[in-house]
């Protein structure tokens, strides 16, 4: 790719024992492919107990900027996993975007109103600092067994597993596992393997996607121009990110061409016409084409995908990378649930309903925000452009201006949640991850409710009399004892009544509540909830 | 929810063709098309139902010449 930058990370392949052995050795869960997604996963397993195996092909990671937004929910899960709060002051923290339609601002948008959050709304940070620390943290984790520089050549399903053989420096060898977890990306070779085909749009537009380093006061927001006076009839989007490196998306049109529009002469005349003679280096340029599609199941057998091997969004949103760490959570309880025994097998469909509820509305979505931005016929452009006219003068139709609609955790519409026999008002909603609330601690520390949960099934319950006892397999987390309601943020969020008692899944999403403690209700929605 | 209307809602239907005539009258084919296109979205928002606009679609592609059946 021109203008690639090199690697900042290397690691070092390392021959494992399994190929040394005679027979394949056999290992709970392999997870294909250390992105973000594929190290989540194992992360998230291991630190649920599972031995995991991730294989990558690579022995490094930094090259290009890739993914940069990441969404609130996205961080709440890294926080779980150990990560969150230094990626966060790692990066760019924002909540504001702002769309323009040539110079006139006609849209602007707060992602996150309200105070009492840990997490912000979103932070951009290169991919490669994401993947850099969840490797790190992997590395720390025993149970996690790291093999760069081993690539999946071939795949053989067995009845209660599967076996892979693995290309390394040293040769192939064989690797039996009872489970596979495919985060092996866009062009996922597991995927090819089982010949699995997408159902979806491409677009036939083509966007140059460059990251530029240079010294810039711009504001801190994601601003998106249609028609700007610099890049005449396309769209436009900048977004600030660490180290005084700023991401410029520009549509470039269907009839571009790629090889071209890449070279260092034809980018960076495009760029000073937006960034003026303010001196920038380029730091990395990629010409994309978007597809907006899925896989039409994620679990087949013994493999199961997660991340873009299942899905594919354009950027628009930023909906990527946000909703493949959020698979990989929704994996990963579920299945050291069903390898710990806890659950069936059963269990893993949710995975596929609920995810494909995610992916269908972060395809929708994305899909929606690609046509208005790119119409695919002139007729529709005809209908965009009398959007972005009336959006000047009337509020409904600044509303339809659509640059992308940015990422927020799916409500899932999911059997293993427990319907409402009681009226609850509040944020807090059945199938949705809790709201975050300012808390203290019995030591008597301020912090935030989210970051309290264990990652286990847990009930929150809110002080009346003596302290309940929990269901076998529950944590029991009494408000007004073990946690105080600081700001009362909590009470107000959920809606909560002297009694009132909410079953999360060890996702931190409620499945169940209810005005009262009841031993029984909370036994049956927790076995609701493992797909019992 | 409402259904599309489709008796005359005007006293005078003549009074209400000619200022729609009057409104494209001397515009290009595209300026008229853009015109019709900002026409449709601000009355679609008056009307305000998406029942009745998906019937008034409805009406429109089954009416035509080129009825857009290959459409999508």
């Amino acid at each position: 790719m021109t203008g690639g930058r090199k690697a900042i990370y290397h690691y070092g392949y390392r021959r494992s024992p399994d190929q040394d052995a005679r027979q394949p050795v056999r290992h709970p869960v392999v997870v294909v492919g250390a992105g973000p997604v594929g190290l989540t996963a194992a992360i998230d397993l291991a630190l649920r107990g599972v031995p995991v195996v991730l294989l990558d092909d690579a022995n490094r990671i930094g090259e290009g900027s890739r993914g940069i937004c990441y969404a609130k929910r996205t961080l709440e899960i890294l926080d779980r996993l150990g990560v969150g709060s230094d990626l966060v002051r790692q990066g760019v923290t924002w909540k504001l975007g702002k769309v323009y339609l040539g110079d006139d601002l006609v849209y602007a948008f707060d992602l996150l109103p309200e105070d009492g959050h840990k997490m912000p709304a979103f932070i951009n940070l290169q991919q490669y600092y994401l993947e850099k620390a969840l490797v790190d943290r992997a590395l720390e984790i025993e149970r996690i067994d790291l093999r760069w520089s081993n690539r999946v050549s071939a795949l053989e399903k067995r009845s209660d597993g599967v076996t892979l053989t693995v290309e390394t420096p040293d040769g192939p060898y064989r690797l039996a596992t009872d489970w596979v977890v495919a985060a092996d990306g866009a062009r996922s070779t597991i995927r090819d393997l089982l010949g699995l085909g997408f159902e979806g749009v491409t677009f036939e537009d083509k966007f140059l996607i460059a990251d530029v380093r240079m010294a810039a006061d711009f504001p801190t927001e994601r601003r998106f121009w249609f028609d700007p006076p610099f890049h005449t009839g396309q769209s436009a989007l900048m977004h600030r990110q660490p180290d005084n490196v700023w991401r410029i998306d520009l549509q470039l049109g269907p009839d571009a061409d790629a090889d071209a529009e890449q070279k260092p002469e034809r980018v960076i005349p495009r760029l000073k016409k937006m960034l003026g003679e303010r001196p920038f280096e380029l730091e990395w340029v990629s010409i994309y084409r978007f597809n907006c599609r899925r896989l039409a199941r994620f679990v087949h057998g013994r493999v199961i995908f997660a991340g873009d091997s299942a899905h594919q969004v354009s950027p628009f949103g930023a909906r990527g990378a946000n909703s493949g760490v959020q698979d990989a959570e929704n994996l990963a309880w579920k299945l050291a649930a069903v390898l710990s025994g806890d659950a069936g097998e059963a269990l893993l469909e949710s995975y596929d309903l609920e995810r494909i509820q995610g992916a269908d509305e972060n395809v929708g979505h994305s899909t929606r925000s690609t046509d208005f931005i790119a119409p695919h016929s002139p007729a529709e452009r005809a209908l965009r452009n009398a959007v972005l006219d009336l959006a000047r003068h009337c509020d409904f139709a600044r509303r339809m201006v659509n640059s992308g609609r940015l990422s927020v955790a799916t409500v899932y519409d999911s059997p293993l949640t427990t319907p409402d026999e009681e009226n609850f008002a509040g944020s807090a909603r059945l199938g949705a991850p809790v709201p975050d609330a300012p808390v203290r601690t019995r030591a008597g520390r301020d912090g935030f409710l989210v970051e309290q949960l264990t990652g286990t099934f847990e009930i929150l319950h809110i002080k009346q009399g003596a302290r309940p006892q929990a269901p076998p397999g529950v944590k029991l987390t009494v408000i007004g004892e073990d946690l105080q309601d600081s700001a009362g943020l909590l009470a107000k969020r959920f809606d909560a009544s002297p009694g009132a008692t909410y079953l999360l899944r060890p996702d931190q999403y409620l499945c169940a509540r209810w005005r009262t403690f009841d031993p029984d209700r909370i036994a049956a929605a927790h076995r609701r909830a493992l797909g019992r | 929810m409402a259904d599309l209307v489709t008796t005359s809602n005007f006293p005078n239907p003549d009074a209400v063709y000619v200022t729609l005539i009057d409104a494209r009258r001397g515009l290009s084919e595209t300026d008229a098309a853009a015109l019709d296109a900002r026409l449709v979205l601000i009355l679609a928002n008056h009307i305000g139902d998406l029942e009745v606009l998906r019937q008034a679609i409805g009406l429109a592609r089954k009416t035509g010449k080129n009825n857009g059946a290959q459409g999508k």
